[in-house]
């Protein structure tokens, strides 16, 4: 019974810090109708950055987040402008968009191993309290209490530009269609780039907490996690941001279950679900629309 | 029709020609051979890519599954080499068989599904707890059966297939009404083309000259890891070589697999990042500026490429 708890507690745990490690690749999808399959080497470049941090400045890790929100920004303003306008005029951007950000992850992942080595990192255990703290009679180390309350925040975040700001709110009108939110007079470009930035930035914030959460962090763990995210993301249901927080519990509960009850199969978990909801449900569990071929 | 047909025939006597004397020219027999083994996945990938539009990011899955296939056939069955070869290409089909909803999906979903399909299959395989039938990580050898010669020969013959199937999709009706579906499924099926029987007949012709390649594979190499024949490198680089060639074509993957696993041969074997940094930057350059390949080029100028 003890077991079962443990596994239920940190699952919920480990639910909430995914879905924002998904959140971001879902926003992208969601506002430009781009997969963006470099997100997992984006989740990376953040904890590299809190890596660096750490190792050759002495800072907190914590420092990672200011700095991945400032990156999302310097890299991804001119990447949207480069790219995605392009993209969007083409035949059919879904899947090239694919394939372009595909590429991109190639180079992502081949720059951060001449810049890291392909070795894996850690980052140190005491930064984030090297205590642990007890729900219910389960103890969790500290550090996954903190990156779940960052992950609770910055959803409650991207939740609140959602419903109570008049960017989200255009935002919105963008995610539900393009074309009549150009006609009625919103930057559609100007709002997508910045929904663009905001998932990097969710991405990159997330990836501080990579090497808590899953141990250690190396430049090839980016497809990995790419793959995660979407099992995650089609699991809420694509397009839907805040759809990712059930994806992100169904995933987490999944995988911590298994690593209990079934250790070896539980790097499955992930590519089953995935598989099993597309299948039965192309759209999410919370999905409105059957896409049909 | 027998016009039609030539520049078929020319591509595969080319192909045939230079795979036999290569050989004498060239001592790295084993490069010839991998370099075979992508023109046949490539293509493989072309068919269905390229005729249909359904990029399939597991095509390694069919490729390891007939790997697995093959050498269990000949670990366990007194099977002469040749039918284990062809029932790893049945498995694979088995394979597509069950993985056939996928084709409900479209675009992206495809491909995402697909790819979590191989990882399953992968982690399956690679399992330590089923170590006693696929030797779980630590892989399988099926030395006893060790034949560079007649496996080459075999990989050789298997090219020439998927290459004579994919010039017939570039001449057929049947070709013809597949690019119909890609361009406009419903107006296609109001034309009187069965979409999704058609669609299921190159996924299933796909997935066998994957299972093939696999299986020979297998034998040319005798002993494997899991990793081996289910990297999910295996699948990237026959995505873009086909791309960088152009898909749709015959001639498109062969030009790319030339070209750039020559350059594979050359920088990246040695140094893995410097390749990996080349076709990253080559995908987003492609699809930017060329996304038919380079070898639209030629169209761009006038010339039909086959």
């Amino acid at each position: 019974m003890d077991l079962l708890e443990y596994a239920v507690i940190g699952g919920i745990l480990y639910g909430i810090f995914f879905s924002l490690i998904a959140i971001g690749l879902n926003l992208v999808f969601g506002v430009m109708r781009i997969i963006n399959l470099a997100h997992g080497q984006f989740i990376l470049l953040g904890g590299f950055g809190a890596y660096i941090l750490s190792s050759a400045l002495g800072l907190n890790p914590l420092y990672g987040i200011p700095l991945a929100v400032f990156g999302a920004v310097v890299i991804g303003w001119p990447l949207y402008y480069a790219v995605v306008p392009q993209l969007q005029r083409s035949r059919d951007p879904e899947m090239l968009s694919f394939i372009l950000f595909f590429g991109i992850a190639q180079i992502i992942e081949s720059l951060s191993v001449f810049a890291f080595g392909a070795d894996q990192r850690s980052l140190p255990d005491e930064a984030l309290g090297a205590g642990s703290f007890g729900l219910l009679g389960q103890e969790f180390p500290d550090s996954w209490w903190v990156a779940v309350l960052v992950s609770a925040i910055a959803i409650f975040g991207l939740y609140l530009y959602f419903a109570h700001t008049k960017l989200g709110y255009a935002t919105r009108a963008i995610m539900s269609n393009r074309d009549e939110a150009r006609a009625t007079g919103i930057s559609v470009d100007r709002l997508s780039a910045i929904a663009f930035v905001i998932g990097l930035a969710l991405a990159g914030i997330a990836g501080v907490f990579v090497p808590y959460l899953i141990g250690s962090i190396s430049p090839d763990l980016g497809n990995g996690l790419t793959t995660t995210s979407f099992a995650i993301v089609i699991i809420g249901s694509l397009g839907n941001p805040l759809g990712t927080i059930v994806g992100g519990l169904v995933f987490g509960l999944g995988t911590m279950l298994m690593q209990t009850y079934y250790a070896s199969w539980s790097n499955l978990v992930p590519y089953a679900l995935l598989l099993i909801i597309v299948l039965i449900r192309p759209s999410g569990l919370l999905g409105k629309a059957v896409r049909l071929a | 029709m027998l016009r039609r047909m030539r520049p078929g025939a020319i591509v595969l006597a080319l192909l045939a020609a230079a795979f036999l004397i290569l050989p004498h020219l060239y001592g790295n027999q084993s490069l010839l051979f991998t370099l075979m083994t992508f023109i046949v996945l490539a293509q493989g990938l072309n068919l269905l890519y390229g005729f249909t539009g359904y990029l399939p990011f597991g095509y390694v899955g069919f490729f390891g599954c007939g790997a697995y296939a093959t050498s269990l056939l000949v670990l366990h069955t007194g099977l002469p080499v040749l039918a284990c070869v062809a029932g790893g290409g049945l498995a694979a089909v088995l394979m597509a068989t069950i993985l056939g909803p996928l084709l409900r999906l479209s675009g992206a979903y495809f491909s995402i599904a697909n790819l979590a399909a191989s990882q399953i299959l992968y982690y399956v395989v690679a399992n330590p707890n089923l170590s006693s039938i696929t030797g779980g990580p630590y892989g399988l050898k099926i030395d006893q059966v060790y034949a560079p010669e007649a496996s080459y020969l075999s990989m050789l013959a298997v090219l020439l297939l998927t290459c004579a199937i994919a010039a017939y999709f570039r001449v057929s009706r049947f070709g013809m009404a597949l690019r119909a579906m890609t361009q406009d499924a419903v107006s296609a099926a109001m034309a009187g083309i069965d979409v999704v029987r058609q669609r299921l007949i190159v996924w299933l012709i796909s997935a066998a000259i994957g299972g093939l390649a696999g299986g020979i594979y297998a034998w040319y190499l005798s002993v494997f890891y899991p990793d081996a024949v289910f990297t999910l490198q295996i699948s990237v680089f026959a995505i873009v070589f086909a791309l960088f060639g152009g898909v749709g074509t015959v001639i498109g993957p062969i030009v790319g697999c030339a070209v750039l696993y020559t350059l594979y041969a050359a920088i990246g074997i040695s140094t893995p990042q410097y390749f990996q940094l080349l076709y990253g930057s080559l995908i987003v350059l492609l699809v930017l500026f060329l996304p038919n390949g380079v070898l639209s080029l030629l169209t761009r100028w006038g010339r039909r490429v086959f």
